[in-house]
């Protein structure tokens, strides 16, 4: 499972989902691997403004990755600037910066691998298994 | 949950769920062209947008637009697996009655073949508020704004159909699905003896690997009865039609 996608997961129990404490999910022991995929600079630029900035902070502080900025990143932030980058022909196409190619790292190739997501309104714990987190709800929750 | 709402479940989790689970690789493997108006739906949405795919199944709608992110549930585990490798999106295991996501957070949403393997109409009604509680509210002032989800349903009437289902027929049906063993390639045409492999020759016929077929529940919707409990779910159609044996409707939260 993608960092990414825990900006887009909540506790599964009905009740929980008004309150805030159950966004974001936390991980806990969760083991870590990173898959390599292709940037996709357009797709990043496009995913920023959805992003939840402070409850990543939350997340990759959590599993002890380097922190995050304080403040995210803006679209120029992800592109190398004009200047620096080749200038032949002005279709010429866009350079990742450094900030995407750290955002791209952090949000879509490093993934939960085994680990447990934990909500933080009442404590249920989701596994997480070959990467698969497991929202399924046990009779008596429902 | 009502005793009525726990034997739905529990039928569903027998006469769906578990199927699936088993059937998953084999009926994967099946399911591989993406049907157009679904394609056109998920094409036409803006760079960036982010949707849910409640009922991914293996997840071949993942592969219609990589512009956009989908975070894809489905209640089989053998699927999601096989879900979970199209980029850049993701997949989790998930129920559609207790999905896990933050309430209004998506832009859009699908659920194809889906809700016809619900068994009661209030649970139908529950899936269908389910899946509109996923998306964007509309603007105040701005009817139709909100976030648009695209649902299709098996249909009652396809009396072309090789099922031959139509008006008037029961609506609540178990469909087989049959696994083929994996046999030599013996014809009807009677050449069969000759083609079995040497490697089986010492087998008894007894041995033979068997067909196996798995009942699945179905609820056939009838024309209008989609458009009636996306209504009673409090959504509104935007659009809605009837696609080679399926209802099909587009749905928006109302104001
Ligand atoms: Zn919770």
């Amino acid at each position: 499972m993608k960092l990414l996608t825990l900006n887009f997961l909540t506790c599964a129990i009905k009740t929980c989902k008004s309150a805030p404490s159950s966004f974001p999910l936390h991980p806990r022991d969760a083991s870590l691997e990173v898959i390599e995929t292709d940037l996709n600079l357009p797709f990043l630029k496009n995913i920023l403004p959805r992003l939840m900035w402070d409850e990543l902070r939350v997340i990759t502080s959590e599993l002890g990755l380097p922190d995050l900025p304080p403040t995210p990143p803006t679209r120029e932030d992800l592109v190398v600037a004009a200047e620096d980058a080749a200038v032949e022909g002005e279709e010429s196409e866009e350079e990742a910066s450094q900030t995407a190619k750290d955002l791209h790292r952090v949000l879509l190739e490093t993934t939960v691998k085994e680990g447990k997501l934990v909500c933080g309104n009442c404590g249920h714990e989701y596994k997480v298994l070959e990467g698969v987190p497991n929202f399924l709800l046990p009779g008596h929750l429902v | 949950m009502t005793d009525a709402e726990q034997q739905g479940a529990a039928y569903e989790e027998e006469h769906v769920h578990a199927v699936y689970e088993q059937i998953a690789s084999h009926f994967s493997a099946t399911r591989y062209k993406p049907w157009p108006i679904i394609e056109r739906f998920l094409k036409e949405l803006p760079d960036g947008a982010v949707g849910a795919d409640v009922g991914c199944g293996n997840g071949k709608y993942l592969t219609v637009n990589p512009r956009v992110f989908m975070v894809a549930s489905d209640r089989s585990t053998n699927l999601v697996k096989i879900a979970k490798q199209h980029q850049p999106h993701d997949s989790v295991v998930a129920d559609v009655m207790n999905l896990p996501h933050p309430k209004h957070s998506f832009d859009f949403a699908i659920s194809i073949a889906v809700i016809h393997h619900i068994s009661t109409p209030e649970r139908r009604i529950e899936a269908v508020k389910a899946i509109l509680e996923l998306l964007r509210s509309p603007l105040a002032g701005n009817p139709g704004s909100g976030g648009r989800a695209l649902i299709y349903v098996w249909a009652l009437e396809q009396k072309d159909s090789r099922r031959g289902w139509d008006e008037g027929n029961e609506q609540d049906v178990m469909v087989p699905w049959v696994m083929r063993a994996k046999k030599e390639k013996e014809s009807k045409k009677g050449k069969g003896q000759k083609a079995i492999d040497s490697s089986n020759e010492a087998e008894q016929p007894s041995e033979q690997p068997q067909d196996k077929t798995f009942l699945r529940y179905y609820h056939l919707y009838r024309k209008g009865e989609l458009e009636q409990i996306i209504g009673e779910a409090g959504g509104e159609v935007v659009e809605a039609g009837y696609d080679k044996d399926n209802w099909w409707a587009v749905v928006t939260p109302q104001l």
